[in-house]
């Protein structure tokens, strides 16, 4: 069922291809901490970037055959009985991630080589890197899902290994656990929606299910997958309400949030939407989660990334805001496979082409204005806007990047953002006009959300570049002089830059290589005949809605940047103490202080409280047990009766038992412990047992002289002096155990039983050459038990001879 | 005969229980022999009593007392005496130690 067979179309002598791509990152991870000793410190990024680079080289060499409709995998088996295989699946889909994760990691790696000092532990930082790149690799090449988690969780470690890179400093490190527990948290609950995908459909290989989709819709459990995988991708891609961790692990150096933060790790959540679209797709619920959730989250995003004064910061607030615009599109795109094969589909499978349209086009923007961000850290010390302004004379090459890389994200022309809002504005126009899903009555509001958060969108992209680079410059609050900054710092954000513009004049070259193939992926069902790939224009003639809203955005939002301290008090609205941060930081500390309550409130070291806990234990397992089902039953057939004798053997016992309870002083403690010892071996006689009856004799007279040696040492008994409810509990537990043992007693003897095996030891003369049967059990047939008996006595002697002989510690004094 | 004795160890237990969850340490150690003093009867009785002869062979003729209970207790009479032992010697050296023998005032040691 897993051969690589069913996926022979991929060429067999280069399958082995794309595992090499997903190990070699690991591998060089695992030696760069060794290479380091051997080579300079200047060429270890240098290494790296030729490890990414090669990468990516290898991985354009499948771009024909991946856009020919090719795809290539290759399955290897891992665990084969848990259906657990590691099959590389490479489709346009995961094409896509791939080349961005080499690709933006390349570049990435050349920044970071030109912004990271030299006195820095740079092999952790390679080394951490190469790891998540590998991860990442992972995740969007797995087709099967426990090897998809198992990287998924990797890239959370990694990203927070590299959130944390600066770990002296507390931020950091903070930034980097609110990011672990969010991540994985999410990636749990995806665990668990995974683990429902495999009951459902009995198989872990994402293309086996997309196959079969038609026997999960039905299942009780669907619903719940869905919800739990999608908790998974919302927190790994930053959704609201889990965006939170996102603005944090700005405290990671430049190159990280460059990289994991707006190009690759965020786009893990959009991957696996995509991914499983074609499982989940034409669920109402999926539909209305992914665009409603995006919807609000991109509106979110975007009006509070308005108010940030730091630059980072802010950046962080709009790729939450611009995750939500792509996760949207894709809960639009979703729709389509609810329609089905029908010529009006292909107006809603353009939402989940913008979708990864502005997928690609976000991570080139976004990388570069990060990249812009951080060289304005590196070259004047500071990223606050409050203290910048006018450095467009000092630094022009930065400033080109923030302009085309802001403008390309306000989505104005000729920049390649004004597509991919131009097609976002149209989906948004399209879907509402649909009438399933309710989308009728309340989906008249899905343009004007898409709209407004727009409108934020273009103020704070003025914000990036007219509060850092226009205005009067602060010398006195900056720490360096302004200069321009060094040219291998700029190469990277200037090779992005050309893909800004370029995606811009020849869109459809990206259309039908990259992106047609990926249209493939996410709807598989749909014949491969149907044209899902639009032709991208740029001008959709003058009275399309779509362009006049993109007019309005401009003229609304210059107005409200101009207009910015008169409304920016609204944000003082909300009180502090309601946002997620501080939710989620009071939710922390209260399930700590919860938690030490609750432990404390049981664990008081009070022996007497574990001892009830253990009897209420028994009372309600035991008990209860008995209670629940009618095992018990009165039989009064006595088999042997009773003689008088025997009474009032029975009548001592009870007497000297309840009266060790009265016992005032320790003496008559132990004359009545002794008595009931001794009641015991007569019992033992009366049962016809004379070897226990004595031993009893043997042990209850040594036990008693023990009991007397110990008591000249130890105080006279007090009176205990307690709470008359603990009493009352004692009383009530100590007579609900015993009743219990009653009950238990008695139904064991009136139950069927086996014939007992003992006749067998009556052959102990011929077998053992022994007359006394019990010592030919205790020395032949079970001589183990005696052995293993012998040897606590040992122990036990042992114990007693080291706790008299022990040098008493502190004040304890050393009698023998 | 097998009921009383089923009554009679209940009670023991009952007693057995109620010192055990006694503070004082010298209580809580005869508890726990009364309880084996419990146990060891409920093994005999479930055996069966007196359903035959003494169980040596050549003193009379059978059928014997089932010998297998007999063996188990004997072991365990042994085993509960060691344990006891160890018990009683690690509460004199506690009540030295620490100079008492009340649970509730052990709570809290420094060395807990």
């Amino acid at each position: 069922m897993f051969s690589s067979s069913k996926y022979s179309n991929g060429r067999r002598e280069l399958v082995t291809v794309d595992v090499a791509i997903i190990l070699t990152p690991f591998i060089f991870a695992a030696l760069t901490p060794v290479l380091y000793r051997f080579i300079s410190k200047k060429y270890i990024g240098w290494l790296v970037l030729s490890v990414s680079f090669i990468l990516f080289l290898f991985l354009t060499t499948y771009i024909p055959r991946i856009s020919d409709g090719e795809v290539v995998a290759f399955t290897h088996e891992w665990i084969p009985s848990l259906g657990i295989h590691f099959t590389t699946y490479l489709d346009g889909l995961s094409l896509i991630f791939s080349l961005l994760i080499t690709g933006v990691g390349s570049l990435v790696i050349l920044y970071s080589i030109f912004y990271l000092s030299r006195s820095e532990q740079l092999y952790h930082f390679y080394c951490y890197l190469l790891l998540f790149m590998g991860a990442m690799l992972g995740v969007v090449l797995s087709d099967n899902l426990m090897v998809l988690y198992g990287f998924w969780e990797l890239t959370s470690v990694s990203s927070f290994l590299l959130i944390a890179y600066w770990h002296h400093r507390k931020a950091s490190r903070a930034g980097a656990r609110k990011s672990m527990i969010i991540t994985v948290a999410g990636g749990i609950s995806m665990l668990a929606g995974f683990l429902m995908l495999y009951e459902m459909s009995k198989t872990l290989s994402i293309r086996e299910i997309i196959g079969n989709v038609e026997a999960i819709q039905e299942h009780a459990l669907f619903v719940p997958a869905l919800v739990l995988i999608l908790l998974g991708a919302f927190t790994k891609s930053a959704q609201f309400p889990f965006y939170i961790w996102l603005p944090d692990a700005m405290e990671a150096p430049t190159p990280v949030s460059a990289y994991l933060h707006s190009a690759t790790m965020v786009k893990a959540g959009i991957y696996l939407v995509a991914r499983l679209t074609p499982v989940f797709g034409g669920e109402a619920l999926w539909f209305w989660l992914v665009t409603g959730v995006g919807l609000f989250t991109l509106f979110w995003g975007s009006f509070n990334a308005v108010k940030q004064v730091d630059l980072k910061a802010l950046l962080a607030f709009s790729t939450v805001s611009q995750l939500g615009l792509i996760m949207s599109l894709l809960g639009m795109g979703s729709v389509a496979v609810y329609l089905g094969n029908s010529s009006e589909t292909i107006i809603y499978t353009q939402a989940a082409f913008a979708a990864i349209f502005h997928l690609i086009n976000h991570s080139t923007f976004k990388g570069a204005l990060f990249m812009m961000v951080g060289i304005i850290d590196h070259e004047l010390g500071t990223r606050d806007i409050r203290r910048l302004g006018g450095l467009m004379s000092f630094m022009p090459l930065t400033f080109t990047i923030a302009l085309i890389g802001s403008f390309s994200m306000a989505g104005l022309p000729p920049f390649n953002g004004f597509l991919s809002k131009e097609m976002f504005f149209a989906a948004t126009l399209h879907i509402q006009e649909l009438n399933i899903f309710s989308l009728d009555s309340i989906g008249f509001l899905i343009p004007i959300v898409a709209w407004i958060a727009s409108v934020f969108t273009f103020v704070y992209c003025l914000i990036i570049v007219g509060k850092t680079f226009f205005g009067k410059v602060q010398l006195h609050l900056l720490a360096k002089h302004p200069h321009e900054a060094p040219i291998g710092m700029l190469i990277s954000p200037y090779t992005l830059i050309v893909f800004v513009v370029g995606i811009f004049f020849f869109p459809n070259l990206l259309g039908h290589y990259i992106l047609r193939p990926a249209m493939a992926s996410i709807y598989p069902t749909f014949p491969t005949t149907q044209e899902l790939t639009p032709h991208i224009h740029a001008w959709h003639g003058i009275f399309s809605p779509e362009l006049w809203m993109t007019i309005f955005v401009i003229v609304v939002g210059i107005l409200l940047y101009r207009l910015l301290k008169r409304w920016k008090p609204i944000y003082r609205a909300l009180p502090q103490n309601l946002s997620l941060n501080s939710l989620f930081n009071n939710g922390i500390s209260f399930s700590e202080s919860f938690s030490n309550r609750v432990t404390g409130r049981y664990m008081t070291g009070n022996l007497t409280d574990y001892f009830v806990y253990i009897f209420l234990a028994f009372l309600m397992i035991v008990g209860g047990y008995f209670l629940q089902t009618d095992i018990f039953s009165w039989s009064p057939v006595d088999r042997e009766s009773l003689e008088v004798f025997e009474i009032i053997l029975v009548l001592i016992m009870i007497a000297s038992s309840v009266g060790i309870l009265f016992a005032k002083s320790r003496i008559t403690t132990v004359f009545l412990s002794s008595v009931l010892g001794y009641s015991v071996a007569f019992f033992f006689i009366v049962f016809r047992a004379p070897d226990l009856a004595l031993t009893q004799l043997v042990v209850e007279s040594v036990s008693t002289v023990l009991y007397l040696i110990c008591f000249r040492h130890l105080p006279e008994i007090r009176k205990e002096i307690q709470p008359k409810w603990i009493k009352m509990r004692n009383i009530f537990i100590s007579l609900a155990v015993g009743a219990t043992v009653t009950l238990v007693g008695f139904a064991a003897l009136n139950y069927e039983k086996f014939i007992t095996i003992s006749y067998f030891f009556n052959d102990s003369y011929e077998l053992a050459g022994g007359k006394n049967i019990v010592n030919t059990i205790l020395g032949d047939f079970r001589a183990f038990d005696t052995m293993l008996e012998v040897v606590v006595l040992f122990i036990a002697g042992l114990g007693v001879y080291t706790l008299i002989k022990l040098k008493a510690k502190g004040g304890g004094t050393n009698e023998n | 005969m097998e009921q009383v004795m089923i009554i009679l160890i209940g009670i023991l237990v009952s007693v057995a229980t109620y010192l055990i969850l006694s503070r004082n340490m010298i209580r809580i150690i005869i508890g726990t022999a009364v309880l084996s003093h419990a146990v060891n009867l409920l093994i005999m009785t479930s055996g069966g009593l007196k359903t035959g002869n003494v169980p040596l062979l050549g003193h009379g003729d059978g059928p014997f007392t089932d010998a297998l209970p007999q063996a188990l207790i004997l072991t365990a009479i042994v085993i509960s005496f060691a344990t006891t032992a160890f018990l009683l010697v690690l509460a004199y050296r506690t009540y030295k130690t620490n100079g008492s023998d009340d649970f509730n005032e052990l709570r809290g040691m420094s060395d807990e």
